[in-house]
């Protein structure tokens, strides 16, 4: 699937240039695109080597099991292949918490931690278990109790009030969130009945 | 309102971070060690994201640099008329899966054109922070650990992130309008 979007996006951006005479400006956004790709990636490194770190020590002090087992019974309705106790539980759960905190740094380190888990419990190592699509569902969807950039913004343009949007990006997240979820089980079902 | 909300979110890294150390020491972790033993996974997770992320801009920037972004909005402007979808919001909501700091970008512009307080304000504002960009979620998580196979999972993220568009529009119109 990625394949195809990828390959269509690049043969409709090179048929287009072609079309409108830009072929100099696809020469330039490919190497621009890469170095864009370079930037966010070590953008990337910093947070995640800081939080892969705390996370280590609240590993090795029990504190994500503890967290894992007080919170399993939720964790399981939306992860029923999970094993009781498993650490993939307490990572999922900080990557929801920090989604829904709006600490959007915080939050993928933890993503990524958890798919490093359910990869550890995946069968095909190639291919993605139902589980770990749930948890792009949550992420790509992901519920916002404080979206901190926006109101950042906001802010900077001199709103009256620049949390009044808090209970919009609630209420519309947790709607597509829901969505997200109800999809993912659909698709689930339909994918591995075949 | 807004000091509770400014405070939280101030002050819930802080905290975890002193409750983790905290734990930590009193549970008699070597908390220097662990840490750095935990942090040298973030470089090896980085390096396996590199490619996917360079990938994936490289297809985006020459999407959107090459005019056939615009070819796009302007093949789906009759649709978006037809359900009475803001004009002004059509980049906005395209571009929000495919790129986190563009449609930062454009979410910025339309507050900064319209007022923060505007409905339109409100409803990049709102767009902008209920969904997260899909193509990156899906590259950079499943690129961590190597998964060539997405399943259904891209599907699941664009489906969402209509409905999070959709969602935006009817709660902001419905609080605001």
């Amino acid at each position: 699937m990625l394949n195809y979007i990828w390959l269509a996006l690049i043969l409709t951006s090179l048929v287009v240039a072609a079309v409108n005479g830009k072929m100099d400006v696809i020469n330039e956004a490919a190497f621009k695109g890469a170095k864009t790709g370079v930037t966010v990636s070590f953008g990337l490194l910093s947070v995640l080597c800081f939080w892969m770190g705390m996370m280590k020590i609240a590993e090795r002090s029990g504190l994500l099991e503890w967290l894992a087992r007080a919170l399993s019974p939720l964790i399981r309705v939306l992860f029923p292949d999970i094993p009781k106790g498993h650490p993939a539980m307490a990572y999922i759960l900080s990557n929801i918490s920090a989604n829904l905190l709006g600490l959007g740094n915080a939050a993928t380190p933890m993503g990524l931690r958890a798919m490093e888990e359910l990869q550890k419990l995946n069968p095909n190592k190639q291919e993605a278990s139902p589980a770990m699509c749930t948890l792009l569902a949550i992420n790509t969807a992901s519920i916002t109790l404080i979206p901190t950039t926006m109101i950042a913004i906001r802010m900077q343009y001199g709103s009256a009030n620049p949390v009044d949007i808090v209970g919009t990006t609630l209420i519309s997240s947790f709607g597509a969130t829901l969505f997200a979820l109800l999809i993912d089980r659909w698709y689930r079902y339909r994918y591995f009945r075949k | 309102m807004y000091q509770w909300v400014s405070l939280l979110s101030l002050w819930a890294i802080p905290s975890m971070i002193a409750f983790i150390l905290v734990y930590g020491w009193h549970r008699r972790i070597p908390v220097y060690e662990a840490f750095v033993d935990g942090a040298k996974g973030g470089l090896g997770t980085t390096v396996r994201i590199l490619p996917h992320l360079i990938a994936m801009m490289v297809s985006v920037t020459m999407f959107r640099e090459s005019g056939a972004l615009e070819l796009l909005l302007g093949l789906l402007r009759p649709l978006l008329d037809f359900l009475h979808f803001p004009e002004e919001l059509v980049p906005l909501a395209l571009l929000r899966p495919l790129t986190g700091t563009g449609s930062l970008a454009i979410a910025t512009d339309l507050i900064a054109q319209h007022g923060p307080d505007s409905f339109l304000g409100r409803l990049a504002a709102t767009m902008q922070g209920s969904t997260d960009t899909t193509l990156y979620v899906l590259t950079v998580y499943f690129g961590a650990v190597g998964i060539r196979n997405t399943a259904y999972a891209l599907k699941v993220g664009l489906w969402s992130d209509l409905a999070g568009v959709i969602f935006s529009l009817l709660v902001v119109s419905w609080v605001f309008g």
